[in-house]
C-alpha cells in the first residue's frame, strides 16, 4: 500500500492530531530560529539589505520539492495520494497581492506572527488582531467574494504540467533558479549595505549578529 | 545569559523543508496558519448565529459533521504546536523581549495601526486566495502547484510595490 503513513497506517483522528502538533512544533521552532520571530528580519528583505526571508524561504521549497518529487519518482508516495492546492488564478493573484501589501504595512504573515506573538511583540499581537479582522470581513461577505474566489477555477495543475516537461525536469530548474537568485541576492546585499551604512558600522536595521552569519554563509 | 544567535538561513530553510516533506509523509497535508484564523472567526460566528454559519460558503462545511467540535480539525492542532514550538525556540535561545518593532525613525502608535491594518489586509487576501505563506507559498511551492507558484509572485510583488510608501517604518 502506498501514500503518506496516516492512510497506510490508519491514524485515528486522535494520532493524526498528535502528529499535526508535532509537524506544527517542528514548523514554529523552525521559524523562530530563522529569525523570523521579529518584523525587523522580516522587513529587511523588502529593501534589500537583508535576504534571509528569500534564502530560507526557497532553502525549504527546495528541499520539500527534491523529497516530494523522489517519493513520488520511488513509489512510496505518489502524488496523487498528497492534498495538492488546486489553482484558481484571479483569487491567487489578488489575494497574493494583499498577503504581500499585509506582510510589508504590517510586518508579518500569518505564520510569522504567531512566532512573533510569543517572542513578545507587541506589534505581532496587534498584527494577529488584524487577523482576525480580516478574516471576519471576509466571512461576513463570502458570498459576495465568491464569484473572484472562484474564476478560472483550473483544479490540480502542477508546473511541469503547464510547461509539458517531465517533472525532473522542472525540479531542477527550480533548484538551479534557486540558487542563482542566492548568488545574485548576495551581490544586492553588498551593493545596498555599502550605500546604506558608513563604512565600520553594520547595516542598519539588521542585527548585527545576523549580518555577520550572512557573511559567514557559503 | 546572551541569547542564541540564529540559525544559518540555508540551515534553517533545509531543516523547515525537512518538517515540510515530514509533513507530507506522516498526513499527506502540507504546513498552514490562515486556516486557524477561520476556524476561530468561524466559531465565534457560530455561537452567535448557529444557522447563517453552517450556510456560509466559505466556512459552513466546518460544521457538516456534528459528532466533531469545528476546532478540533488538523489546522488549529498544528497552530498549537507552532505557538509552542516557537516558545520553546524563544526560550532555549533566551531570546523572549516584550517590544514593538519597528525601525529607527518610526513613530510607535503608527507602528500600531500599521500592524493592525496589515494583519486585516494579509487576513482578507489569504482567505481569497484559500492559504497564507505557508499553506499557499511554501506548501504548494513544494507541490509545484500552479496557483501557489503565481501567489508567490504577487505577494513579492506586492510588498516590493509598496515598501517605499512604509519606508520610515523600517528604515
Amino acid at each position: 500500500m502506498e501514500g503518506p503513513l496516516s492512510v497506510v497506517l490508519r491514524f485515528s483522528h486522535p494520532v493524526e492530531m498528535i502528529a499535526s502538533v508535532l509537524v506544527g512544533m517542528g514548523f514554529g521552532f523552525a521559524l523562530e530560529r530563522a529569525g523570523f520571530g521579529t518584523a525587523r528580519n522580516l522587513a529587511a528583505v523588502f529593501y534589500g539589505r537583508d535576504f534571509r526571508v528569500l534564502r530560507v524561504m526557497f532553502t525549504a521549497i527546495v528541499t520539500a520539492m527534491v523529497g516530494v518529487y523522489f517519493l513520488d519518482l520511488a513509489g512510496p508516495v505518489p502524488l496523487s495520494t498528497l492534498g495538492i492546492l488546486d489553482t484558481f488564478p484571479a483569487a491567487q493573484a489578488v489575494g497574493g497581492f494583499l498577503v504581500g501589501a499585509g506582510f510589508i504595512v504590517g510586518g508579518y504573515c500569518p505564520g510569522t506572527s504567531l512566532v512573533g506573538a510569543v517572542s513578545g511583540k507587541l506589534d505581532a499581537l496587534l498584527f494577529i488582531g488584524g487577523l482576525l479582522v480580516g478574516t471576519l470581513v471576509y466571512t461576513l461577505g463570502a458570498d459576495t467574494f465568491a464569484p473572484l474566489a472562484d474564476a478560472g477555477g483550473r483544479g490540480r495543475v502542477l508546473l511541469h504540467e503547464w510547461l509539458r516537461l517531465p517533472s525532473g525536469v522542472v525540479v531542477f530548474a527550480v533548484a538551479l533558479l534557486a540558487v542563482g537568485a542566492f548568488w545574485a541576492v548576495g551581490r544586492i546585499e553588498r551593493w545596498v549595505n555599502r550605500r546604506a551604512a558608513p563604512a565600520g558600522q553594520g547595516p542598519q536595521g539588521v542585527p548585527a549578529g545576523a549580518a555577520a552569519a550572512e557573511r559567514r554563509a557559503p | 545569559m546572551e541569547q542564541r544567535p540564529y540559525w544559518n538561513p540555508y540551515k534553517a530553510g533545509f531543516l523547515l523543508g525537512l518538517v515540510l516533506l515530514g509533513s507530507f509523509v506522516l498526513t499527506g497535508r502540507g504546513l498552514g496558519a490562515s486556516g486557524s484564523f477561520k476556524h476561530v472567526v468561524a466559531a465565534g460566528l457560530h455561537a452567535v448565529s448557529p444557522t447563517w454559519t453552517e450556510e456560509n460558503v466559505s466556512v459552513g462545511r466546518f460544521f457538516a459533521d456534528p459528532s466533531r467540535a469545528s476546532m478540533d480539525d488538523w489546522i488549529v492542532w498544528l497552530t498549537a504546536g507552532t505557538l509552542l514550538g516557537g516558545a520553546v525556540a524563544v526560550v532555549t535561545a533566551r531570546r523572549f523581549k516584550a517590544e514593538t518593532v519597528m525601525g529607527p525613525r518610526a513613530d510607535r502608535r503608527w507602528r500600531w495601526v500599521l500592524a493592525g491594518a496589515g494583519g486585516a489586509l494579509a487576513g482578507f487576501g489569504a482567505q481569497l486566495a484559500r492559504g497564507c505563506t505557508s499553506g499557499q507559498a511554501l506548501t504548494g511551492g513544494a507541490q509545484l502547484a500552479l496557483g501557489s507558484w503565481l501567489f508567490m509572485l504577487c505577494v513579492f510583488g506586492g510588498a516590493y510595490a509598496l515598501a517605499w510608501f512604509v519606508r520610515r517604518q523600517w528604515i
